[in-house]
């Protein structure tokens, strides 16, 4: 074998694709200047649009390319159509906003593209150091994004916030990296799992490692103790960069966390099991109380991922195909949910200006009939009601605790969501019981008002043919357990 | 013919109907009101057809549909047998008149308010039918949706309190049962609820925690005490077609609930716990019965009355005999009827002076002759005078409680002393006395609306009362099915002890 041969391409071209496509649209931009950004933004959603096919058009097997470090497999594709549409949707989300509030920048898409490209790899990533590549691609990206309105003392405070407290965790995770490497005597996925077979406990410096690799994960996703962040970032960026915040990074951090335990770790899943159950308990716990007392929307939305961070780790915590079936599908769900809702947030304006009080939201009923439906048929959705979607994906979850008999943190799970569902029902309150102060503006923008409708019909009547995705998640699921 | 289906769906069709409609909001506010109380009719003619072409002699579920749905052992299958269709009937048959009480009541919003009681129909109509377990989770829960909104929108002034607390109490109730089913599902590989009647799935101890979690549930639903809380709040703010519904079939789905899953499906358990359930209806009847004597709000008392009648239910169906069981089912009812005509009646007086406090009225007989006798009636089968439908339940369900525990029997005969006083004495305050008050002397008698809403009520009443043969005839086979199925479980369980030892 020679040093000059070629990898396999082929399970690489999404990512090839899009990495060429990005870095071709930042060029353009460079060209056109400013004027060119909706262009490049209408042009990066056709990119993204041609990656999923790309993504979709791969054979069904598992492949490995680049010496192993890179996996293409269903699980991977799952996340990656998830995370496409995620970028997408955030793109179409803001092209009203970057035009108004004087931030229509080209780089802007290019970043969105960018990211995407940093979260496939992750999606991908089969041994550490890939891992850290895509993740790193990523945040840095985000922390850009973060930062993007720079006339904007918030947007450039939640910026610098989110870098320092990012580098950190990014430091915890290659920290505990190394650890892992020292005491695995590798990087890569599959050489990990070989070595940890067949011997019953792990050594304490491979379990100080997981540990580190964890809490730099759960920064990643969100999930208490490592939550700080989120309030203050999701608060203070620019909206549509807290919708795309919200979707994209979020699916993609999960399938991390999925495939780097289960995969090189799932031989000692007793040993991380814990770990994973209790930060799960405290995002849950969190995410329903902390929100009640919020006020600005945004913020609510911070504390509703958190706990939604912490029912996906359930499927984790289970660490089986039905726990991964669980956690797919419930990401699935939360991406319309969460963009559904995000476009409503966008469109929430009295005159000329962008509100994001939840008080503002009062009288909606009223003014936006239709708004206010969709907006409410959400909230229920993300309390878990039937017969909307949040309720499928919340019992495909519960379903896999019970299975693992993980009994108490399904009952804390519950019990949780009735303590949540109090604030989404605020939310349905103030729209439909009381009356509206100062009505928000009319009217609202057409592409939001589309993506609205599609994510609604999607949560209301996902009941009636529940089949597909199922089954499209229990294939994903089954990729990652040969 | 896909019968349930059309039943359960067409008022789904009828508020998808009033959805579209759109024009200027008077036209739009009287085509809601048209389109609704057509579509509940229809409703009701054609969940007719289910009770005439119903197969009395057997305890197999009939009208059975079922096609695949989400996948994996859990399908839409339809349904009824003898315990379930007349609650089908129940609903369908209120739903018009709830329609017809909040003709002139509700004056705005009543596009929304119309979509979602006809939304409601189809959630409650499919509790009942549904024979999949997480089909049937589905109605029960998506129900609080809709209810939530008509106690919140359409309420009085505590409105925003009372739907909140009706929601997360009932959800806090449900959410452990949605666990329980899970587990279920693990253990059978499927939520068909005839598959999961077959004795033996679960073991004695599984079957333990598995009761107590759909007893949360269904106990908050039902409701008994202590948990009843929610229910004189959600009644007294809610508006009078609301509460209608929520007393006559909502509290239903409780009883409902222990008869087609805790009997069935954990036997050893019903069996074990049936003592701890004896004690609190007992505490239920007596306790709630005192609590409604001393109410000033004419919506809370009758609220009050309806969870000791309930107490009388959950007493019955744990008797495990034919006269408790029968006579459970027989008091849901003739409850439902009778404590939804109660409510109607209070809101005839409220649309004309806007309040529920008993001292505001007084000496109504002597201009509203029409109305003290509709209520009168009403009155006296909330009391169980006999001839009305609430005797022929009562009866039964002390008759059964009887033959299980004598002092249970005899505590809870007390509730009837005790309902006789405070209905009667509600009447008094209300229909007798001197009409002093000079804003009750304009008060008109009944409208040709409102009589054409009482008269069938009292038709049904009366029929319940006197000749309640053909209830009986639906629900006997059933039950009987029910009580054999519940005896050789117990007999399975103690063979299988006595093996052991």
């Amino acid at each position: 074998m020679t040093a000059s041969t070629m990898p396999v391409l082929a399970p690489a071209y999404p990512e090839i694709w899009l990495a060429l496509a990005s870095m071709a649209l930042l060029i353009f931009g460079v060209f056109r200047g400013d004027g060119s950004t909706r262009l490049v933004a209408w042009l990066a959603i056709v990119v993204l649009a041609i990656t999923v096919l790309l993504v979709v058009l791969q054979p069904d097997a598992t492949e490995t390319t680049f010496g192993g470090m890179f996996i293409a497999d269903g699980f991977g594709r799952f996340a990656k159509i998830l995370i496409l549409l995620g970028s997408a949707f955030s793109i179409v989300l803001s092209l009203g906003y970057i035009r108004y509030e004087r931030m229509e920048r080209f780089e802007y898409p290019v970043l969105i593209l960018l990211a995407s490209t940093g979260m496939l790899m992750m999606v991908s990533a089969n041994d550490l150091i890939a891992l850290y590549l895509g993740l790193e691609l990523q945040s840095l990206s985000l922390y850009v994004m973060a930062a993007f309105k720079r006339d904007s003392g918030r947007a450039t405070e939640a910026g610098l916030k989110y870098f320092v407290l990012g580098a950190l965790s990014s430091g915890m995770l290659l920290y505990g990296c190394s650890m892992i490497y020292g005491f695995a005597g590798s990087t890569s996925f599959p050489l990990i799992a070989q070595a940890l077979t067949g011997g019953g406990s792990a050594s304490i410096g491979l379990v100080v490692g997981i540990v580190f690799l964890c809490a730099g994960l759960a920064f990643k996703v969100s999930a208490v103790p490592f939550h700080m962040w989120t309030p203050d970032v999701y608060e203070g960026s620019p909206t549509p960069v807290t919708a795309f915040f919200a979707v994209a990074p979020k699916v993609a951090a999960m399938a991390l966390f999925v495939r780097a335990l289960l995969s090189p770790f799932g031989e000692i899943a007793h040993d991380w099991q814990q770990i994973v159950i209790v930060i799960s308990a405290l995002s849950m716990l969190l995410g329903a109380f902390a929100a009640i007392a919020q006020s600005n929307i945004k913020r609510l939305m911070a504390y509703s991922s958190i706990g939604h961070v912490g029912y996906a780790l359930i499927g984790l915590a289970a660490g089986t195909e039905e726990g991964v079936r669980g956690i797919l599908i419930y990401l699935a769900i939360y991406l319309a949910m969460n963009v559904g809702t995000f476009a409503i947030i966008l469109s929430m304006r009295q005159k000329d200006r962008m509100v994001e009080g939840v008080q503002d939201l009062a009288g909606l009923a009223k003014t936006h009939p239709g708004m206010a439906l969709l907006l409410a048929a959400f909230m229920f959705s993300l309390a878990g009601v039937p017969p909307l979607a949040g309720f499928f994906g919340k019992f495909y979850i519960f379903m896999a605790a019970i299975n693992a008999q993980l009994y108490v943190l399904a009952v804390l799970g519950v019990l949780s969501s009735v303590v949540g569902a109090y604030y989404y029902l605020r939310v349905v309150k103030l729209m439909y019981f009381d009356e509206a102060a100062e009505p928000l503006a009319k009217p609202v923008r057409g592409e939001l008002g589309a993506v609205m409708t599609v994510t609604g019909l999607f949560t209301i009547l996902f009941f009636v043919m529940p089949g597909p995705l199922l089954a499209a998640a229990q294939t994903a699921a089954k990729s990652l357990f040969p | 013919m896909p019968l349930l289906s059309i039943v359960t769906f067409l008022p789904l069709a009828g508020a998808a109907f009033i959805f579209l409609a759109r024009g200027p909001e008077e036209i739009v506010a009287r085509n809601a009101r048209a389109v609704a109380l057509w579509t509940t009719a229809i409703t009701f003619a054609v969940s007719l057809l289910i009770w005439l072409n119903f197969d009395n002699s057997t305890a197999a579920f009939q009208f059975v549909e079922k096609t695949a749905w989400v996948g994996a052992g859990i399908n839409y299958h339809m349904g009824v047998d003898g315990i379930s269709m007349l609650f089908v009937i129940l609903t369908t048959f209120l739903m018009p008149f709830c329609i017809l009480a909040s003709w002139e009541a509700v004056e705005h919003r009543v596009k929304e308010y119309m979509i979602a009681f006809l939304v409601m129909e189809t959630l409650m109509i499919g509790v009942f039918c549904a024979l999949d377990l997480v089909l049937f989770y589905l109605f029960f829960e998506a129900g609080l949706i809709p209810m939530f909104l008509i106690i919140g929108i359409w309420g009085g002034k505590r409105r925003i309190y009372a739907s909140f607390k009706f929601f997360l109490y009932t959800l806090l109730g449900s959410v452990l049962m949605l666990l329980a089913i899970l587990y279920m599902y693990f253990v059978a590989g499927t939520t068909d609820i005839p598959s999961l009647m077959k004795t033996g799935l679960f073991t004695g101890q599984a079957q333990t925690w598995l009761w107590l979690a759909f007893f949360a549930s269904f106990a908050v639903k039902m409701p008994m005490w202590p948990v009843h809380t929610w229910l004189p709040d959600a009644h007294v703010e809610a508006p009078t077609a609301g509460s209608v519904i929520l007393a006559a079939v909502l509290l239903k789905m409780g009883g409902y609930g222990f008869l087609r899953f805790s009997l069935p499906m954990f036997p050893l358990a019903s069996e074990y716990f049936a003592p701890f359930v004896f004690a609190l209806s007992v505490i239920a009847i007596v306790y709630a019965s005192l609590v409604a004597l001393v109410q000033e709000d004419m919506k809370k008392l009758i609220a009050y009355s309806s969870v000791a009648h309930m107490g009388f239910v959950t007493m019955g169906i744990f008797t495990f005999n034919t006269q408790g069981l029968e006579g459970a089912i027989f008091q849901m009812l003739s409850h439902g009827i009778v404590s939804g005509a109660l409510f109607l009646c209070v809101g005839v007086v409220y649309d004309r002076l806007h309040t529920r406090e008993i001292a505001r009225y007084g000496g109504l007989v002597n201009i509203m002759p029409k109305y003290a006798f509709v209520f009168m009636l009403f009155t006296m089968a909330n009391v169980g005078l006999p001839g009305t439908g609430g005797f022929v339940g009562e009866l039964l369900t002390l008759v059964g409680a009887f033959q299980a525990n004598t002092w249970v029997a005899l505590i809870a005969t007390s509730g009837v002393i005790l309902a006789a006083a405070y209905a009667l004495w509600l009447y008094r305050r209300v229909v007798f006395g001197e009409l002093t008050k000079a804003d009750l002397k304009s008060m008109l008698d009944l409208s040709p609306r409102e009589v054409a809403i009482f008269a069938p009520l009292v038709v049904m009443t009366l029929w319940m009362g006197i000749y309640p043969a053909p209830f009986f005839d639906v629900i006997a086979a059933s039950a009987r099915h029910l009580l054999e199925q519940h005896q050789t479980a117990l007999a399975a369980a103690k063979a299988v002890a006595t093996a052991a030892r």
